[in-house]
């Protein structure tokens, strides 16, 4: 009959539109701003600097070595090295970051500087409300606006900063183990190498800054177990 | 001018005699009407043009006028790591990247011979039939949408999209540029939560397939609009080098799943279905039906995947520098053959970086199912063959 495929069709329509009064899961729209969809964990959109502690500056974990400026694929990473020196995470003096800038209407989200840091320094992002007026200056961060704290971290990728501040304090166990290692080293034989007290100078400095970084281990304990119940937050207030 | 040599000029514009889709029996009287349909037609899907040569409402000539979208993306490939590439590669046909994600990994796999771990390629098996499905029932859509009927069936592919773009999200991080395999594997693992959501989808699949037949297949308007037009001869379609639906809908046996059997393709069981009218409605009903036939690989991947790495323990991330040499890898992405030809050097870039993109090359014959056929079905036509901007211009 003609017209026959054409009231398949309709009574098709008419048995979605009849459900979607009936069954929540046909809605499939939200009313966005005023509702939002619960957030993916793993989405991610701009890059971000993680420091450790409460202050940006001293707690960033980039030592601007460079490698996510040079493996970024649209090139929207502007770093220059510092000068000085200041701690790492494992009380190393490190060079950090005198500028670092990433251009994100360059960016293209790929996660491909996140891959390449050996540092854990530089994760993604999940805040994707930055539209500016500013077309120029607006988008481009510089450090301050970039660095987000570890809290932030295990707010927005709870499973995956579990992870990394577990590296991160394993990796600070075994810098530690080395240095007391060679602390103990140098009281066995400081009149074996009578000759470089200059060179030696340096280490007894370095032994005790763990307690700097003694501090962050701690805290990274203290995250785990917040961390859930941030998330859960988290979640409770985007919805 | 004369009809005579109007007729001369359009035989002369079409290149052939021989060949054509149908026997011309038009002449045209007066003059020809051109009309440039595009870069900003609704219809297109993006940025192209057709300059199309009307007689009264049939297709005398017609021209596709592309490169709106070129980006650079071979040359600028070709200054770059090859990890750097990849997701640029998510950007050529921006709704399926991960297929073109695999794509670009098998050819840079073959280049260093590298080995891809169980696990991964089955997590690439599984993606890339999502990502067929999503390409198919949105293709689809639009034809539809094309024909007239804005909304409803685009809509309905749509909200099985979101599904699948969830489970992207949540694996890979994006909906759209996933960026998501390696050479030698993928990026991140997917857990058992994610498997056990993606088989609740897969699982709601089929309904949807039914419920877009029923909506769609015997639609008395979408025959008469869809029948008979646009035909597309098997030799023709073999001579110019299409593949993909738009082949097998000509009636050509041609997947590079069976063909190829690349990744492990070999394990699965499904059925390539072909079409015998070679026209516009065997063309969203391959597709209709390879939806189908992608349900039943996913079934089966997401119940045999082992456990175990997902990237080769050999593989590297940075400083990547295979021995000089080339490779070709393809793969059936949805729209058809999607193969990087890879030239190396030994140095860090690749010396050559070729696409082989789907989508421009089953755009050359788009004239030759054109000629003689209305105006408006011409945008029918150009929508069967399902292309992405993104790629043919690269």
């Amino acid at each position: 009959m003609l017209g026959e495929g054409l009231l398949k069709g309709l009574a098709e329509t008419a048995r979605n539109f009849a459900g979607s009064f009936v069954s929540e899961e046909r809605l499939t729209t939200v009313q966005y701003p005023e509702e939002r969809v619960a957030p993916i964990e793993n989405t991610r959109d701009f890059p971000f600097l993680v420091y450790d502690g409460d202050d940006w500056h001293a707690g960033m974990r980039c030592v601007a070595c460079q490698i996510c400026e040079k493996e970024c694929p649209p090139k929207c990473i502007y770093i220059e090295k510092s000068k000085d020196k200041k701690p790492d995470f494992t009380g190393k003096p490190q060079i950090y970051p005198a500028r670092f800038d990433i251009d994100i209407s360059v960016c293209m989200s790929c996660q491909i500087c996140v891959e390449v840091c050996p540092f854990e320094a530089i994760k993604m992002d999940t805040e994707f409300e930055l539209s500016t007026t500013d077309r120029f200056g607006g988008l481009l961060l510089d450090k301050k606006q970039l660095s987000r704290s570890n809290e932030h971290y295990h707010k927005i990728h709870p499973t995956e900063a579990a992870e990394v501040d577990a590296r991160l304090a394993e990796e600070k166990a075994k810098a530690e183990a080395k240095a007391k290692a060679a602390a103990a080293a140098k009281a066995a034989a400081p009149v074996a190498a009578p000759a470089k007290p200059a060179a030696e100078a340096g280490k007894p400095a370095a032994a005790p800054k763990p307690e700097g970084p003694a501090a962050s281990p701690q805290k990274a304990a203290e995250n785990k177990p917040e961390s859930p119940a941030k998330a859960e937050q988290g979640g409770a207030s985007g919805s | 001018m004369s009809n005579v040599g109007l007729q001369a000029e359009a035989t002369a514009a079409s290149g052939r005699e021989e060949g054509w889709n149908r026997p011309r029996t038009l002449t045209p009287e007066g003059e020809l009407l051109e009309v440039a349909m595009g870069p900003h037609h609704p219809s297109t899907h993006g940025v192209f043009r057709m300059d199309v040569a009307l007689d009264g409402e049939r297709v005398i000539r017609l021209k596709p006028v592309f490169g709106y979208l070129h980006r650079n993306h071979e040359k600028l490939a070709e200054g770059m790591a090859y990890l750097a590439s990849m997701p640029f590669t998510d950007r050529l046909d921006y709704i399926c990247s991960l297929t073109n994600n695999w794509a670009y990994a098998l050819a840079v796999e073959k280049l260093v011979g590298q080995e891809v771990p169980e696990r991964a390629q089955y997590l690439r098996v599984i993606l890339a039939e999502l990502t067929r499905i999503v390409n198919h029932a949105s293709s689809v859509g639009f034809l539809i949408q094309e024909m007239g009927a804005s909304g409803t069936p685009l809509m309905y592919a749509f909200r099985e999209r979101e599904k699948i773009l969830d489970l992207f999200e949540s694996l890979t991080g994006a909906r759209m540029m996933c960026n998501y395999m390696r050479f030698g594997g993928c990026r991140v693992d997917a857990s058992a939560a994610w498997l056990d959501a993606t088989r609740k989808v897969v699982a709601g699949l089929p309904r949807f397939a039914d419920e877009f037949e029923n909506l769609l297949c015997t639609n008395e308007i979408l025959m008469a609009r869809c029948q008979g037009i646009g035909i597309l001869r098997p030799e023709l379609a073999v001579n110019a080098g299409v593949t993909g639906p738009l082949l097998r809908a000509s009636g050509v046996n041609y997947d590079i799943r069976k063909v190829d059997r690349y990744g492990i393709y070999d394990r699965f069981r499904f059925r390539v279905p072909l079409g015998d009218h070679w026209d516009v409605y065997d063309r969203f009903m391959v597709r209709l039906l390879e939806l189908r036939e992608s349900i039943g690989i996913l079934e089966q991947a997401l119940k045999e995947i082992p456990a175990g790495p997902i990237m080769d323990a050999k593989a590297k991330l940075r400083g990547f520098r295979p021995k000089a040499g080339e490779a070709y890898g393809r793969i059936e992405a949805p729209k058809g053959e999607l193969g990087f030809y890879l030239i190396s050097d030994g140095g860090p870039n690749p010396y050559r970086y070729r696409v082989r993109p789907p989508s421009l090359i089953n755009l050359t014959i788009l004239e030759d199912m054109c000629l003689g056929e209305h105006l408006a079905d011409v945008v029918l036509i150009f929508g069967s063959v399902d292309i992405v901007l993104g790629e043919v211009d690269r």
